[in-house]
């Protein structure tokens, strides 16, 4: 069955939909987390008061020169390293011209024809599938200033500019036109996040414009050789305006197609607010950028040996750390992939899953009752108020049948609360288990005493009563009383009574 | 030690160096000497751009004090330097000779600037220049066309032009330059001084107004050529602040000057020496000049460069593509002269027609088409492969030579305006002087005699990278037998 035979649901749309095939590819930029920017000794930190962060070279003032940041150009090869790229022993930074008010030096220094990194894939998950997407190269460069529009007076237009941003190291890794949907988009991005995050070579923050990313689009029928005209949406500042721009310009695209029109090759932003694409600029007023080789650098000149050194420190990779944890752990290939979020969020269940004894059920605690905390606070589980130790002795205590689950859970709360382990909450507020017979048998005449017309309907032979009296009494114990042993203590009572 | 001279702007760098360390002179006293040569003639001249007479006077007394405290003295001790007006000097104006740049004050000082004050040196101004170092007479420049002090009719050279008119007319003892396509050589030449152009990377260039990256190098200028040695030691070396700059640089032995020419083997590129278009007078010059030598006890060989011929094209095609480039932060935007004018776009463009003066923009223009989608490949990329063959071709020559001797221009100085309107025929004037741009070997113009008209004669050495001492020790053996060196411009004799 080809794709386009394939049956879709009532939608007209849909079905429209379904005969096409979108091709996207993405351009991230990121900010790589140097102390200091790449051609000079300014520092990149985020926030500072406009243009401090600034001096001769990164101003672009005349007879300045650059010199290039080796630290830049060790995370970019450790991005290269960490997704399979091939590192160019040569690569060549690169002039590339444009005016604009934020540009100082009226080029930006880049890369072209001879990028640091080629080739390399991400793998993601979507809808349940592994998939590669390749990626054509990553290249260091430096950032452009700031614009800023405040309002002017009395509709005075001003342009103010903060270069502190001028200058800061960024890779640009541009991959492969192997994404089908806005879907696929957002699953590579959090993925490329999350990869430049293990190897805290960026932060990954894209409020702070830390990570930025420009999509490429077309659309062409299934089964087609050739792509179509593509368009490329900018101004994507979250993953999920990713994911929406690219599935409104996927449908604007076969709009336009199926009215008998062609896509035009365009530049166009994203506005979040109105959800959607306006046209920036058109193929024609596009720039001739005419790079050429950055004559005040000479070629970047790495060593097989400088390449291997970095190659041996990189640290375990999302998608290793991912399959040892379903290893060395026996937990499912789900839980592994959530709970390998963030290293520290691995790092966090290992050392539960050690302490308790108890790897999956330490999964389950984290990825349910630790998570729904998380993510209404938004803590990162660094700052997360029960740490490793505490949360794995609260396992283990529910392993070992010392608590039950729901008075874990009681437990669990008093703990976001107080630093004390699990324990002594337990002792402190009376949550030990009931499950010596003789409480239990007092516990059970006292329930029975108090609900006499429910304990005589089960005498008379109305067996669903039972569940209601042990409600009654699991109540009264306040869920402290040993499940089955409180029903064999119910069940002896009312037999004895009766 | 030589005697003390009459008038302390005649001395050498050398001799002022010595007598101020020993106390003989005051720093004082030998710049007021040449401030006040400076006042009777930078105005005729238009050496200057921004002269510096206070801070001179400030920077001298403060050695003078140095020396009372018993402060090591550094190498050029209170010797009067020029700066041409594209090295950035902190608080002092640096406008390149251009417009765009008027009222521009650098917020710090040049490498070589640095270095310059730490071994001592007196910077009494900024000379004028072509506008941002490109042309060949210093007419290019937005303020005022300078004159050679030999004939105040004639241009001095460019694009250094007002630096060595001023170390040819006593207005300093001492000039720094830049040297793109010949920028230093050609006005040395023209004016009658010392002109060295280093080997691409051996002198900083962190300070230097970018014209084009991959050929600028600031030179010296001197009226001996031991000064010259000295002023290419204080500035030579690498700097952490250029990428580009060589840890293989290295200071001349000044001692290695006075070796003499015997067993050095002079390479003459033959093939260049051909064509057409050498004045006579040159031609004769070059024969005397290797006759000397030869007495001396050089040997020749000849040798050729046979792609030098394609120099020009080639270094209007890198040299413009790399100005292009460089001269796109002068947009009005942060510093310099900015147009009031509408938007954007209109502010660019009126900012950018009213700063640059016509070569400037005939350079970008040129540039731009040379870098532009769809021309690299035939202009850019081309003309960088026929740089590696001129690369080569000096490789080669210098294999079995020590120097190559040839012309540093094909006439003598010609006359204010006599080239403005064609600048082809002006680009030619650097026909012999761009060829070791390209190659990025070191190439000294030296004084070797003079023309019919009483104008300054001008020839070349170039040499292998890093091999500067070889260059001026054969200058030196030169300067021995003839005193075209020690030669004085009328102009430089007024009232002394």
């Amino acid at each position: 069955m080809t794709e386009a035979a394939r049956p879709v649901a009532d939608d007209p749309k849909a079905a429209v939909r379904a005969r096409y095939e979108p091709v996207i590819g993405l351009e991230v930029h990121a900010q790589l987390k140097t102390e200091s920017k790449i051609f000079c000794s300014c520092s990149t930190r985020f926030g500072a008061a406009a243009n401090t962060q600034v001096c001769p070279v990164c101003l672009g003032l005349p007879g300045v020169l650059p010199v290039l940041n080796e630290r830049a150009v060790r995370f970019a090869v450790m991005t290269g390293l960490a997704v399979g790229s091939s590192i160019r022993l040569r690569s060549v930074l690169a002039r590339k011209n444009y005016f604009y008010p934020d540009l100082p030096k009226g080029y930006q220094i880049s890369q072209y024809d001879r990028p640091l990194c080629e080739g390399g894939a991400i793998e993601i998950l979507a809808e349940g599938e592994r998939k590669r997407i390749g990626l054509v190269r990553i290249h260091l460069e430096e950032d452009a200033g700031k614009s800023l529009h405040p309002e002017g007076k009395e509709g005075v237009s001003t342009t103010r500019v903060d270069l502190n941003r001028a200058g800061v190291p960024l890779i640009e890794i541009v991959s492969e036109p192997d994404l089908r949907s806005g879907a696929e988009a957002y699953h590579y991005l959090t993925k490329l996040k999350q990869i430049l995050v293990y190897l805290d070579v960026c932060d990954g923050n894209m409020e702070e414009g830390s990570l930025r990313c420009d999509a490429n689009v077309s659309v062409r029928l299934r089964g087609a050789k050739e792509y179509g005209t593509k368009t490329e949406i900018k101004n994507l500042n979250s993953f999920r305006y990713v994911e929406k721009a690219i599935a409104y310009e996927i449908d604007r695209q076969i709009a336009r197609i199926e009215g008998g029109e062609r896509v035009v090759q365009e530049t166009l932003l994203w506005d979040s607010a109105r959800n959607v694409a306006e046209t920036m600029r058109s193929k024609e007023e596009a720039h001739d950028y005419r790079y050429f080789p950055e004559p005040d650098l000479l070629p970047l000149d790495l060593t097989e040996s400088w390449i291997e050194g970095i190659r041996e420190s990189l640290p375990e990779l999302p998608d290793a750390l991912r399959e040892r944890l379903v290893r060395e752990q026996g937990i499912p290939e789900y839980d592994a992939e959530v709970l390998t979020e963030t290293r520290s969020l691995a790092t966090y269940y290992e050392e539960v899953a050690a302490r308790s004894g108890q790897p999956k059920l330490a999964s389950n605690w984290i990825m349910t009752e630790v998570n729904a905390v998380r993510n209404k606070t938004g803590q990162p589980i660094e700052s997360f108020p029960i740490d490793a130790a505490r949360l794995g002795d609260l396992v283990g205590m529910i392993a070992g049948e010392k608590i039950s689950g729901k008075i874990a859970k009681t437990v669990f709360e008093r703990m976001l609360e107080d630093p004390d382990g699990p324990a002594a909450i337990v002792q402190k507020h009376g949550l030990l288990p009931i499950d010596d017979e003789a409480a239990l048998r007092t516990l059970a005449r006292e329930v029975l005493a108090a609900n006499p017309g429910p304990a005589a309907e089960f005498r008379a032979g109305k067996e669903k009563t039972f569940a209601f009296l042990v409600g009654q009494a699991m109540k009264q114990s306040r869920g402290r009383a040993h499940p089955e042993k409180l029903q064999a203590a119910l069940r002896a009572v009312l037999a004895e009574e009766g | 030690m030589t005697p003390a001279p009459a008038d302390w702007a005649e001395a050498s760098a050398e001799q002022i160096a010595e007598s101020v360390r020993g106390g003989k002179v005051s720093a004082e006293e030998v710049t007021r000497a040449t401030l006040a040569r400076a006042d009777r003639t930078a105005s005729r001249l238009a050496t200057f751009l921004h002269r510096m007479p206070e801070e001179a006077l400030a920077s001298a007394r403060g050695i003078d004090e140095g020396r009372s405290r018993g402060t090591t003295l550094g190498p050029l001790a209170g010797v009067p330097i020029a700066l041409k007006d594209n090295i950035c000097t902190r608080g002092i104006p640096t406008t390149c000779g251009s417009r765009i740049l008027e009222g521009y004050h650098p917020p710090y000082d040049a490498h070589v600037v640095e270095r310059l004050r730490a071994a001592g040196a007196v910077v009494v101004g900024k000379t004028n220049c072509d506008e941002f170092a490109m042309g060949s007479s210093t007419e290019n420049s937005a303020y005022a066309p300078t004159r050679n002090p030999w004939d105040l009719a004639r241009v001095p050279g460019g694009s250094s032009g007002g630096s060595a008119a001023a170390v040819a007319a006593r207005e300093a003892t001492l000039a720094l330059g830049s040297d793109t396509g010949g920028s230093v050589r050609q006005p040395a030449a023209f004016c009658g001084v010392y002109g060295l152009k280093p080997t691409y990377g051996a002198v900083s260039r962190y300070g230097l107004v970018a014209f084009a990256s991959s050929l600028d190098q600031i030179g010296p200028f001197a009226r001996t050529a031991r000064d010259t040695a000295l002023l290419f030691n204080a500035i030579c070396g690498r700097d952490p602040r250029d990428m580009t700059s060589r840890p293989e640089a290295s200071p001349v032995r000044l001692e290695a000057l006075e070796e003499g020419v015997k067993g050095l083997t002079i390479g003459i590129p033959r093939d260049i020496l051909s064509g057409e278009g050498i004045a006579p007078a040159i031609r004769a010059c070059f024969e005397r000049a290797v006759a000397a030598l030869t007495r001396s006890g050089a040997s020749l060989r000849d040798v050729t460069l046979p792609h030098a011929k394609h120099a020009i094209a080639t270094y209007y095609l890198v040299a413009t593509a790399e100005a292009s480039s460089n001269l796109a932060r002068y947009d009005g935007v942060r510093y310099g002269l900015r147009a009031k004018d509408g938007n954007l776009t209109t502010m660019y463009e009126a900012t950018r027609g009213a700063g640059f003066g016509r070569e400037v923009k005939r350079r970008i223009l040129l540039g731009t088409y040379a870098l532009s989608a769809g021309y690299y490949d035939a202009y850019y990329l081309r003309a960088q492969k026929v740089r590696t063959l001129i690369r080569r071709d000096f490789s080669e020559a210098l294999e079995k030579t020590d120097a190559l001797l040839f012309p540093v221009t094909p006439t003598t100085a010609f006359g204010i305006g006599e080239k403005v309107d064609d600048p082809l025929s002006m680009y030619l004037n650097d026909i012999f002087s761009v060829p070791a741009s390209l190659a990025g070997v070191p190439a000294l113009s030296f004084p070797a005699g003079f023309d019919e008209a009483g104008l300054p004669i001008g020839l070349q050495l170039a040499g292998r990278p890093f091999q500067e001492e070889t260059l001026l020790r054969v200058a030196r053996a030169y300067e021995a037998t003839d005193d075209a060196a020690a030669r004085r411009p009328a102009i430089a004799k007024e009232g002394s």
